[in-house]
């Protein structure tokens, strides 16, 4: 198949990428190695979008921050996708600290965040009466918020596909030939070829970039663990609570979730092995101890769950975003590391830009950015639920019973475009199995009804794609 | 809006029970609606026997024993609505359900009982360190898995707690081909009855090893291994005891928690031990009308005395709806020295019934004295070679001696070790 562009990685860069591509008249693939999107770093991460103060002045990182934390929100109310303007706060325990804040206030200026004051003690409690009274002041950012990662990077994928853009999943890019008049890629779904590559494999860009002999990216794996806890302990955080940030990153954070839950994380451990996305104990114990210096009334038997990311931390300290010096046609997206979910609208706003200044592409005339938020039996009241039920009875039977999630809303969810394939992203997609008794009841409900729908045999369904498998052959 | 006398939520062992002692006292508009899509709750996966040994008088298996229930049911005009999830119990007792045949359905009624059960304690409550692959699930799931969609959810298993339903997939993995390399428990002493521990474990050669835990689990897509260690007195890991164990599947059998999400909804007030709501001898909450029984007040080992306890529900809001539940002042209960909690946790002193005392100790006891004191009197006293923490308890007191206590007087049941 020719493409004009094969974008490769369908986390929140390549997905937001492609959504901005598919305003043009051309055909564009995006290329997943994993069953569904946001399958990497997207799907484990700290759902923040930062202010902008952290990034040194005139780094991609800060200017490429502050204007994709500008476009969150339009763009999340465009997509239905949950984000919560919350403001953030970088706490300081001693003058010291208290010098590094004001430091990061000078810094933020510097960098054009709006809204940012140091506050005082008596300040930060009133915010937030939960955080330690060892707290000396803090930096409020009014402009930082929180976001669901994957739920953004699935809403751009299903508006890029509306508007014609090809989603290849289980599509792994193993060699690539540079052509005449382009690219021919030789990928685990066969071969592609395309004019243009669009290089947004997170933590393996620089592996696909030595495909066309470009080692010009060079990546650490850092690996970060976080704890989710019920929605029960919501309330212990309002702001995404910070430390002053060290070497390796921004800390430690406590913050709520645009769902309500609370969150801790992330370590921050270099690794070799970049699919090591194991949680360790060491890391976890770590992460309590550094949060309870946040909030020391946090109690971990509120977890609900335990998880580990990867981030893909460029050694020159900023995004590598612009084209190889090997080709021309081939543009690296690389190192997109925190503030990389911040910056990730200004960054497909940047490279769509890359692109469009070399190709003569004309917009299409019928293309929708927007996406219709998915039904959610939760949020409805009475007469809109009577409503739903009478239009379609799928909507009236429950199947997750901790998070109220209708059959209706799992059907929308696998029959969406690019829709899921798997348990994990009916999950992700609707939270069915995401409560409090993380699909105990429903996960064996949710394998019959994708077994149903893809026309599959219940033991060929994956908790998340490749050999996930849940079961094995029918009983004796 | 509908009306009903008595809406029973959950058509479980617990539900039915109830709704049946309800329509045998004579109340007349009974509903129950059920979740799932067949009567019977967790019982039409329990496919061992070992149910009704002290209710029936013999040995049946969990379909068996619920469908007894099922047939009384069916053979009243007790309504019955399937597939159909409570939503909501407002403060005057209406009740918001929906299913995809009547849409959203709201019911005013006199009496509620709650009989929503349990679930299964999850993964991520035990923080375990490793990799999320697939074959980590609870050991109820598996069972729901190979009892009702025929499938095996595994070839080499390792079992994590030896709660009742664990030890039983033991043996049912086991009977059905699997290898089943140990079962891990943290505690010094197993969570599950004697009877399983023996049947399902001995019998089959299959390792129960105590004060051992699961530190890790390995495998990037489906599970490749777990690794075990041996805990200390504080439940901490030893380190230098791991031991890699190769498995495609980790069962979890660590706890059991009563579904009390509609209950807390309703301001229901809970027992911070049993979780579960708090309640009188016929088992009716701190909201007027509503009672609960079976493993939404208290997580039982037996679904024999589930049945007990629902039909003394079923029992009490039939006389709540009938106007003659009698109130005297009441007693409150508490547990001292080893026992954890009571139900119930309060009795009327005009109770017309003997209380039956349920509670669990904390840690195996042996040759105790059990005793029940109000104040300075001791009202009972009664000795146990062995009592554990798997195996639930009661002692009664007569209704006449319950007649003769202060108002709002605290009885204490407590142990003490020879």
């Amino acid at each position: 198949m020719k493409y004009d562009v094969a974008v490769v990685g369908a986390g929140v860069v390549g997905a937001l990428i492609s959504r901005e591509l598919s305003k043009y008249d051309i055909r564009v693939a995006l290329l997943e190695k994993c069953n569904d999107v946001a399958m990497g770093t997207t799907k484990a991460n700290s759902a923040i979008v930062h202010g902008g103060f952290d990034a040194a002045n005139g780094t991609l990182k800060a200017k490429l921050n502050v204007r994709g934390t500008e476009l969150m929100p339009k763009l999340c109310a465009d997509m239905a996708v949950p984000y919560r303007n919350n403001g953030s706060l970088v706490l300081a325990f001693s003058e010291e600290e208290m010098e590094h804040v004001r430091t990061l206030y000078e810094r933020g200026v510097k960098n054009g965040v709006p809204k940012l004051s140091v506050l005082d003690k008596a300040q930060v409690k009133a915010l937030e009466p939960h955080v330690s009274d060892e707290v000396v002041g803090a930096l409020l950012s009014e402009t930082a918020g929180i976001v669901c990662p994957y739920e953004l990077t699935i809403a751009a994928t299903e508006v890029a596909v509306t508007n014609g853009v090809e989603f290849i999943r289980n599509c792994a890019v193993e060699a690539i030939n540079v052509t005449a008049d382009g690219f021919l890629l030789a990928t685990t779904q066969g071969e592609i070829s395309a004019k243009y590559v669009v290089n947004a494999a997170g933590i393996h860009t620089d592996d696909i970039a030595r495909m066309i002999g470009d080692d010009s990216i060079s990546l650490v794996a850092r690996k970060g663990e976080y704890y989710l806890l019920d929605k029960s302990f919501g309330f212990m955080a309002d702001h995404t609570i910070f430390q002053c940030p060290n070497k390796m990153g921004k800390g430690v954070l406590v913050t709520p979730t645009v769902d309500g839950n609370l969150l801790i994380g992330p370590s921050a451990l270099d690794v070799e092995d970049k699919e090591d996305v194991d949680t360790t104990p060491q890391g976890l114990e770590f992460i309590v101890e550094k949060a309870k210096k946040s909030v020391p009334t946090l109690n971990i038997r509120g977890a609900i769950t335990s998880f580990a990311g990867m981030r893909a931390h460029p050694v020159t300290d900023d995004f590598i975003i612009g084209f190889s010096a090997k080709n021309d046609c081939f543009l690296n997206v690389a190192g997109i590391e925190s503030p990389g979910l911040s910056a990730a609208p200004a960054i497909a706003e940047m490279v769509a830009g890359l692109l469009k200044e070399k190709a003569d592409w004309q917009e299409k005339k019928d293309c929708v950015l927007t996406r219709k938020a998915p039904v959610r039996f939760r949020h409805m009241t009475k007469s809109e639920r009577e409503a739903l039920i009478a239009k379609n009875k799928a909507y009236g039977r429950i199947i997750c019973r901790c998070e109220t999630i209708t059959e209706g809303e799992i059907l929308d969810a696998i029959h969406a475009p690019a829709g899921a394939r798997d348990v994990d992203g009916v999950k992700r997609r609707t939270r069915a199995g995401m409560g409090r008794c993380q699909g105990g009841f429903c996960g064996s409900k949710v394998v019959e009804i994708l077994s149903r729908e893809l026309n599959m045999p219940m033991n060929e369904i994956t908790k998340f794609g490749g050999n996930s498998k849940i079961l094995f052959e029918k009983t004796k | 809006m509908l009306e009903y006398d008595l809406v029973v939520v959950g058509g479980g062992p617990a539900g039915m029970a109830a709704a049946l002692a309800a329509h045998e006292e004579g109340i007349e508009k009974i509903i129950v609606l059920e979740r799932a899509d067949t009567l019977g709750g967790i019982l039409e996966q329990c496919i061992h026997t070992g149910f009704g040994l002290h209710y029936f008088g013999e040995e049946l298996s969990g379909p068996e024993y619920a469908g007894r229930f099922i047939e009384e049911l069916y053979k009243t005009d007790i309504d019955v609505k399937v597939d159909t999830m409570v939503l909501d119990i407002s403060a005057d007792n209406v009740v918001t359900a929906v299913n995809n045949f009547d849409g959203l359905l709201t019911i005013q009624a006199k009496a509620i009982v709650l009989a929503m059960g349990c679930r299964e304690r999850p993964r991520g409550a035990l923080s375990i360190a490793g990799s999320r692959a697939s074959g980590i699930m609870t050991a109820g799931t598996a069972q729901k898995y190979v009892n009702l969609d025929g499938y095996m959810p595994g070839k080499t298993v390792v079992i994590l707690g030896s709660g009742d339903i664990g030890l039983i997939m033991a043996r049912r993995m086991t009977l059905e081909g699997a290898k089943v390399k140990a079962v891990c428990e943290l505690m010094p002493y197993s969570g599950g009855l004697t009877r399983n521990i023996v049947q399902c474990l001995e019998d089959f050669g299959i390792p129960l090893r105590l004060s051992c835990t699961v530190v890790a689990t390995h495998g990037k897509e489906r599970l490749e291994g777990v690794t075990v260690a041996n805990v200390d007195e504080h439940l901490k890991p030893i380190p230098g005891t791991e031991e890699y164990i190769p498995c495609d599947t980790l069962m979890l059998s660590v706890g059991l928690i009563p579904e009390n999400e509609l209950s807390k909804n309703a301001g229901i007030q809970l027992d911070t031990v049993t979780n579960g709501p708090v309640v009188d001898e016929y088992r009716e909450t701190s909201h007027k009308g509503v009672f609960a029984c079976g493993n939404v007040l208290q997580v039982h080992d037996l679904v024999d005395f589930v049945t007990e306890e629902s039909k003394l529900a079923g029992k009490g809001a039939a006389k709540f709806i009938k106007g003659e539940k009698q109130e005297n002042g009441v007693v409150h209960t508490k547990g001292e020295n080893g026992v954890r909690y009571i139900v119930p946790q309060n009795i009327n002193r005009a109770t017309d019934n003997d209380v039956k005392l349920y509670f669990r100790v904390g840690r195996v006891l042996e040759n105790v004295t059990l005793t029940v004191t109000c104040g300075d009197a001791v009202l009972l006293s009664k000795k146990k070679r062995k009592m554990t923490p798997g195996e639930m308890e009661y002692i009664t007191l007569k209704a006449e001696v319950i007649a003769k206590l202060p108002a709002d007087s605290t009885l204490v049941v407590s142990t003490k070790e020879a």
